[in-house]
């Protein structure tokens, strides 16, 4: 006797016979149980939605599959679920197959909520009831469960109402927010939630007095926290400019904006602290004048000299008294007797102790500062980086790449155009996969590199070197005119070439690498971008680093040699002054590159492209300005402000530039990664780079005698370090800071252990990371397998419907010819 | 003009801002830029259901070659004409929101790729896909040899279960390797 098993739509109608051989018998019987389950549940399933859709597909579908299964045919593999025609009822099992419906039908969604509800309530009582687990359901997909017993959609609200309920106010909120079905929806289902929930408190006559007013405390709460964010959003910075940015160039261009936001919000802070606890201070408790008055002129905006060098700007300024200590001694009527204010004993707790202040605003800004970068560059990386290795990214491409920002026309078609030609790109790549250069071609490709790297260096080694004899040129000649304290203009604005020199070397060299790389040959344009980012980035590192090892190094280890009574008044404003450079040219650079070559390429050249904004080199300009203005930060406790006034004016200069003469990049720009890059090369080379320089600075330099607030101690910290002293002295209690102070501060190996247990995590990370991809691996290799199965299910399900039909004809046949026989 | 701020009343805006993922002056910024799209006289009821053709005059939909889908998926009518009532203008903006998470995102795109409406992207879809990608000109079109590799390859890519098609699930996972998905799948007023 032949198994029976109902595959239909009515399983009391439509009966198919499967025949099998008797070893295939004992397989079907332990199914069989699982496809009445199917069947039930594809019953459930069936709507009048599903009817009109069907009708559209069974039409369109055919056709589809009959144009694949011809073209299948030539492939290695042919697909089986790929084939010419369904039966009207394997279309509706496939269309109803739960991998089908979450896409599409609402009801699923609730489903999968409600599971999803579930879970996290079970997460968060951490004490699974036992109801919740007494269905027996096979493995659902994606925790969507079929049920063994047939559930009407009502009951599944229900329940996912009665979960939502059952969680917190923050997490239904999220659920709510979350869910992609329509509006009314959610309403309905965020009234029936808190509807039940009051039902659920106690009777309105018996809510005390207490719980209604932690009620209405608690509602006035969350208006307020709506209210603030909401003011917090308006008074987004340029929202309205970034839009049109992005709506016209995309995503790519807009990174830089970020960008040039985010380096705005570092300054600011800095500036803030700055201003509140240092330059407030000591501007309202002026030090007495010892030098000439100088009068203001335009100069010292550029050179920052002359009028600009005894305030608040440089560190000359700043006293190391106390401002109260130095009113008593005006009284007495002594010389300004600046050192010894300390050592008076305990009545200094209430001043202000300028150098201390000075040390201590200093670290602690810088401090601060590390921490957001470091945390700003791990939220980066983690998004942008994957931990499955991508094995190909034309399906990322066609999914992903299309910019719903962007809408101006011309701006569209463009980014078609790229979208077309990146395909296109892609498809050939992946067809000449296998096709090997000759040796003759690798080698010729690697004496290019070869000799393009050789120039690259070169040419930067040979700017480096004349930079530093340059800049020593430069100084001893300074030494040999000057021999005082006052400059003439003349002299100040000698000392304009060093900057100028290094500008234009930062404008002109990258232009260099470009050409030399439009020689070579990449792999892909990634490659290439990173390639020119990291010539530029090495230009600047070793200009740079000249310069420090010339104004730390030198400068500041000899100051005599040069007559210079405040080395560090000096290097501020060498600092001060190269940063103004850098802005005027800049703008040099947006006028000429931009406006004039947009001019000379349509009216010479007579060609419709218009320049392409360089974005990785803008980028770059803007990292090398801010660690000018972070390594200037100790000496010029307003160089922030300056440089604030700068990326403001950048910004709007940047922005009608762009609109006016650029187009969109044609290049796939990855904004993602790249912002990565960028905020990991802020943090890197230049962030490291200041901070090391900076603690440098505190740590060996002896400071000035004559000028600032350390004068007279062999270094900036042992400022910090006597003030943790006379805390002790004043009060035995806070021994334990000198404690902390001798042994974290001073001792080394508190910064071996630090390392040692950080390369640990990082060890024990990268081997979660391991394991994590070798799961990846074999979950894919296990879905695959489940998609054997499905195949194997539906084709003998339409293998069961084929042999149905050809039966019945048969059956017609063979009735209509008894007829004929019978009459 | 001035009134249109106080047709939505203070506990409607609160409702919308807990079950969406917009802010006050979002919301706001929203009612404004909707009954701009209709007549003086009918702006006044808040079932308003606007036809898709005046929605899709709106600048930033404008150009977009999925405009039609936009409206389609997020479209509560029952005739199916792709119209929008407010409250389906800001599930839109919401799903293509700042804030809105990858998951939402990731749906509703799948949805609105989703041409034929059947749960799942088949070789009629990802070709239907790729041309309005590749825009409507003739030289920017892909070949019908280069569209059948292509749509190979992303099977062969995408399709980790081999049925031929790319369900929902898949497309989600494929969205995840991509990071830039969530700031290039925005439209902000």
């Amino acid at each position: 006797m032949n198994r029976s098993v109902s595959f239909g739509l009515n399983p009391h109608h439509m009966e198919a016979a499967l025949e099998s051989p008797a070893d295939e018998r004992v397989v079907h019987d332990s199914f069989s149980p699982l496809i009445e389950e199917c069947s039930t549940s594809v019953e459930e399933h069936v709507e009048a939605m599903e009817m009109e859709v069907l009708s559209k597909e069974e039409g369109g579908d055919n056709q589809a599959f009959l144009a694949m299964a011809g073209q299948g045919r030539g492939r290695k593999q042919v697909n089986p679920l790929v084939r010419a025609r369904w039966s009207s009822a394997t279309q509706r099992v496939l269309c109803s197959m739960p991998s089908r419906t979450i896409g599409r039908c609402q009801d699923a969604i609730i489903s999968q909520y409600y599971n999803r509800t579930m879970q996290l309530r079970l997460r968060r009582q951490s004490q699974p009831s036992i109801q919740d687990f007494s269905r027996s359901a096979r493995p659902s997909i994606r925790g969507y469960r079929m049920e063994a017993d047939s559930e009407e959609e009502e009951n599944k609200r229900e329940r996912l109402v009665s979960n939502l309920q059952s969680l917190s106010a923050g997490d239904r909120v999220r659920m709510l927010r979350a869910m992609p079905i329509n509006m009314a929806e959610k309403s309905e289902l965020r009234k029936l939630a808190c509807r039940f929930k009051v039902r659920h408190s106690p009777s309105s006559t018996e809510i005390s007095c207490f719980s209604r007013l932690k009620y209405y405390t608690i509602i006035t709460l969350q208006h307020g926290w709506y209210s603030w964010l909401s003011f917090l959003q308006s008074l987004h910075l340029w929202q309205v400019a970034l839009k049109r940015v992005s709506g016209r160039f995309g995503t790519g261009v807009l990174s830089y904006f970020l960008f040039l936001k985010t380096l705005l919000l570092f300054n600011g802070f800095l500036f803030l602290v700055n201003g509140f606890f240092l330059v407030i201070p000591q501007a309202a408790n002026p030090p007495p004048r010892h030098s000439a008055d100088v009068s203001f002129s335009g100069l010292e905006l550029l050179t920052g000299g002359g009028y600009f060098t005894d305030t608040v700007m440089f560190y000359g300024y700043y006293t190391n008294s106390s401002p109260s200590c130095r009113s008593v001694q005006n009284h007495t009527g002594g010389a300004a007797n600046l050192a010894g204010c300390e050592t008076d004993g305990g009545a200094q707790h209430t001043s202000y102790n300028i150098p201390v202040a000075y040390f201590f605003t200093i670290g602690v800004a810088f401090l601060v500062t590390c921490i957001i970068l470091v945390h700003s560059m791990s939220k980066s990386f983690g998004q942008s980086l994957r931990i499955e290795k991508s094995q190909g990214n034309l399906n990322v491409k066609v999914f992903c790449s299309w910019d719903f920002n962007v809408m101006k026309k011309s701006s569209l078609e463009l980014q078609s155009e790229n979208i077309c030609t990146q395909l296109k790109e892609l498809l050939s790549e992946v067809n000449c996969r296998h096709v090997e250069k000759t040796l003759a071609q690798r080698v010729a490709r690697l004496a290019v590199h070869a000799l393009a790297w050789t120039m690259c260096l070169a040419s930067t080694l040979a700017c480096a070197l004349s930079v530093f004899y340059f800049s020593e040129y430069l100084y001893k000649d300074h030494q040999q005119v000057t021999s005082g304290i006052s400059m003439s203009l003349k002299d100040e604005a000698r000392l304009l070439t060093l900057p100028v020199a290094v500008s234009s070397i930062n404008l002109l060299l990258p232009g260099f690498f470009n050409t030399v790389a439009w020689m070579e040959e990449y792999d892909s344009p990634s490659v290439r971008t990173y390639i020119a980012i990291f010539r530029n980035l090495l230009l600047k590192v070793s200009v740079l680093g000249m310069l420090c090892y010339h104004w730390l190094g030198k400068i500041a280890a000899y100051p005599e040699n040069l007559g210079l009574p405040c080395w560090e008044s000096f290097v501020g404003q060498e600092l001060y002054r190269f940063l103004v450079m850098d802005f005027i040219f800049t703008i040099l650079d947006t006028l000429f590159g931009e406006l004039l070559w947009k001019l000379f390429s349509q009216r010479v050249l007579r060609r419709k492209r218009k320049p392409v904004f360089d974005i990785a080199r803008n980028v770059l300009e803007l990292i090398y300005g801010q660690t000018l203005a972070w390594l200037g930060v100790l000496f010029t406790p307003l160089l922030p402000a300056v440089q604030i006034i700068k990326l403001l004016l950048l910004f709007y200069m940047k922005k009608a530039s762009l609109m006016m003469n650029c187009q969109a990049p044609r290049k796939p720009w990855r904004a993602s990664q790249m912002s990565t890059l960028f905020i990991s090369l802020l943090c890197f080379p230049s962030f490291l780079g200041a901070a090391v320089s900076v603690t440098y600075t505190m740590w060996t330099l002896k400071p000035s005698s004559e000028c600032g607030p350390f004068r007279g101690l062999p270094t900036m910290f042992l400022s910090g370090k006597r003030w943790v002293l006379e805390l002790e002295k004043a009060n035995p209690n806070l021994a334990w800071l000198t404690w902390v102070h001798t042994y974290l501060m001073e001792n080394p190996i508190f910064l071996f252990v630090a390392a040692g247990i950080f390369l640990i995590v990082t060890y024990f990370q990268t081997q979660v990371v391991h394991g994590q991809r070798k799961i990846i691996a074999l979950l894919q290799e296990q879905i695959a397998n489940e998609g054997q199965d499905k195949k194997f299910l539906i084709i003998k399900l339409q293998a069961a419907h084929e042999r149905k039909h050809s039966a019945s004809p048969r059956r017609l046949e063979l009735r209509s010819s008894e007829d004929s026989v019978m009459d | 003009m001035g009134t249109t701020a106080s047709q939505l009343s203070k506990d409607l805006l609160s409702e919308y801002q807990e079950l969406t993922f917009l802010t006050k002056q979002e919301i706001l910024l929203a009612h404004t830029r909707f009954t701009e799209l209709v007549a003086k006289e009918e702006r006044s009821s808040l079932s308003l259901r606007i036809p898709m053709e005046k929605i899709l005059t709106m600048p930033e939909l404008k150009s977009n070659p999925f405009r039609k889908r936009i409206c389609y998926v997020f479209s509560t009518s029952e005739r199916k004409d792709g119209s929008l009532t407010f409250e389906d203008f800001l599930d839109l903006l919401s799903a293509f929101s700042d804030s809105a998470t990858l998951e939402i995102k990731s749906h509703y795109a799948f949805r609105i790729f989703d041409f034929d409406d059947d749960g799942t992207l088949d070789c009629g879809d990802l070709e239907n896909l790729v041309n309005c990608l590749t825009g409507e000109t003739d030289d920017t079109r892909l070949t019908p040899d280069e569209m059948r590799q292509l749509i190979n390859n992303i099977l062969e890519e995408s399709d980790i279960d081999k049925d031929g098609t790319v369900n929902l699930s898949e497309f989600q996972h494929v969205i995840s390797r991509s990071p830039d998905f969530v700031s290039s799948f925005k439209i902000v007023l």
